[in-house]
């Protein structure tokens, strides 16, 4: 290839590194990106139009198929505005455990995405160690919500299901194992050369380039600008908790990653408030079928940024305009920069930088012959089976065991 | 006196044609409505001079004959202004914000897909959301929108 000529390679829509459909044109010179071109709008599902055709209440199981991931920030996001046209006052019961799901399932996103920049960097035992942690925080949300995925937690007027003494102390037992994890991570991120090299310097956004494309959440927090909504503009129970905003100013992926890892903690302290002020009284008030005339604008802190909710209600049983804003729309202008004049290699954990949203609805339990396989079992049975290859896990699958349970 | 209600003020001390155009229904929103012909004005005053510095996004409504667009910004304080402005839906003319919001582009693309918003300045890009081969003259946010195949 000559040096002195550019030209354009196509990534995606079929997306070698990412797990959802979005297109990148990119111009190059050498292995130097001169410019990128993005085209999204491959998973546009018309949930906004398919809103205004649904009751209210359906609508709220629409939104919460936005994303597989924060399922729960659209949802709370939805019934925030539609509570607040139809003057609705939430229990406060009900707004500690939304706002608990909230923060549990930050929790979950944010191991999921270190999971996701560690294989971007080649670095597959980071994504083997934090997935599994990730299971814990998992497990809880299911034992709570009764599902991994789209909670269902929401109504109009509070929430479906509320929580027992046994499942507070669970959810202290889980917090405190993944708090332990996170400490180790946190000093992976500060210490391990492997990351610190890999990531310093890549995907820079500054802090006046992150406040003129207005990037949102731990990338825009990771470039020194204090943009949260939890503490901003206060919703559910974060009014009532401290909420400790986490910034960093290397504005690179290093910071991103930093960010994220140390929000983990601030999530585990919420949560432990939540928790131990966790008032009594009913979860839920009734809403009903046709809301008045109105319109409000919902913000929600989602563990990718600023989400956005804006609904119009026209005093019969369906809304007249639901409009959604998800974080990673209002983070992608930010990537074209970002890539500009980098190497094209680096591409792949900048886009991955930003946590772009994409679908996880695996389970770790799998059904075999009407079997149900529990996680012990699965567990033992993959010793077994690279016993077979020749290969012995024991040893170490008990020392780890041992450190996980001290 | 509250930041809102200050604010408030400043606008309609500013453009007195916005006296009677501002609602603040509950600590932290603002809702303003303005005509097409001085909504850019208005526009950089509240960017710039109120530090309205984070375009949230726009909404775009189908209101019958006008369509109408809602610039959602914030400030540092957690203000959130909503400001509205409506135009004819025969001639839905815009002028672009990107001068102002350079990461407004997207939003002002989806207010041309789905609306058929006609945006003054804003770059040549590629569409979004809607497929390359989407008929230019069907907008699926229309009320009146009943699908490609039926219309």
């Amino acid at each position: 290839m000559h040096n002195s000529k550019k030209f354009k390679i196509p990534v995606g829509p079929q997306h070698p590194a990412l797990k959802e459909p979005e297109s990148f044109s990119i111009a190059l010179k050498g292995e130097k990106i001169m410019g990128v071109d993005i085209r999204l709008g491959y998973n546009h599902r018309g949930i906004e139009k398919g809103c205004e055709e649904r009751s209210y209440i359906q609508a709220v199981y629409l939104v919460e198929r936005i994303c597989g991931i924060c399922s729960h920030s659209h949802s709370t996001c939805f019934v925030q505005a539609v509570e607040e046209i139809a003057g609705l006052q939430v229990p406060l019961r009900a707004l500690y455990i939304r706002t608990l799901v909230g923060e549990l399932e930050r929790v979950h996103s944010h191991l999921l995405w270190l999971g996701v920049a560690g294989h971007e960097i080649g670095f597959d035992t980071l994504l083997m160690y934090s997935w599994r942690d990730r299971e814990v925080v998992m497990d809880l949300l299911s034992q709570l919500t009764g599902n991994r995925v789209n909670y269902g937690i929401n109504t109009l007027g509070g929430v479906r299901r509320d929580i027992s003494k046994e499942e507070v102390e669970d959810i202290l037992k889980g917090v405190g194992i993944l708090e332990e994890r996170t400490k180790y991570y946190i000093d992976l991120a500060l210490t391990e050369t492997t990351i610190i090299k890999r990531l310093s310097g890549v995907g820079v956004l500054s802090y006046d380039d992150t406040l003129r494309l207005d990037a949102v959440g731990p990338t825009a927090r990771a470039s020194g600008v204090a943009r949260d909504v939890r503490k901003d503009d206060p919703y559910a129970a974060y009014s009532e908790i401290a909420v400790n905003v986490i910034t960093d100013t290397h504005c690179d992926v290093y910071g991103r990653t930093i960010v994220r890892v140390k929000e983990l903690m601030e999530s585990f302290k919420m949560i432990r408030q939540l928790l131990k002020n966790l008032p009594d009284g009913p979860i839920a008030v009734k809403a009903p079928r046709q809301i008045p005339a109105g319109e409000a604008l919902s913000r929600y802190e989602a563990p990718r940024g600023e989400d956005v909710h804006y609904v119009k209600a026209n005093g019969t049983e369906k809304p007249e305009r639901v409009k959604v804003r998800a974080p990673t729309l209002a983070n992608v202008q930010a990537v074209k920069h970002m890539l500009k004049d980098r190497f094209l290699a680096d591409m792949p954990i900048v886009v991955a930088a930003i946590d772009p949203c994409f679908s996880c609805t695996d389970r770790l339990i799998s059904i075999n012959d009407k079997e149900t396989i529990n996680w012990q079992a699965l567990h033992a049975y993959s010793i077994e089976w690279y016993k077979h290859q020749g290969i012995d896990f024991s040893a170490i699958n008990k020392k780890f065991r041992d450190n996980f349970k001290g | 006196m509250s930041k809102e209600e200050n604010i408030k003020n400043e606008l309609v001390n500013k453009f007195a044609y916005l006296g009677g155009n501002i609602n603040v229904p509950r600590p932290r929103r603002i809702f303003l409505e303005a005509t097409q012909e001085n909504f850019k004005e208005v526009f950089v005053y509240i960017a710039k001079q109120l530090k309205f510095s984070h375009l949230c996004t726009i909404t775009g409504l189908d209101e019958g004959e006008k369509l109408s667009f809602i610039y959602h910004m914030a400030d540092d304080s957690g203000i959130l202004l909503n400001f509205k402005i409506s135009v004819l839906k025969e001639n839905p003319v815009l002028k672009t914000v990107t001068d102002c919001f350079p990461g407004a582009e997207i939003y002002e693309r989806e207010l041309v897909d789905l609306l058929g918003a006609k945006v003054e300045g804003l770059p040549e890009g590629n569409r979004y959301p809607l497929t390359d081969d989407w008929p230019l003259d069907q907008f699926p946010l229309r009320k009146d929108w009943k699908g490609a195949n039926n219309a």
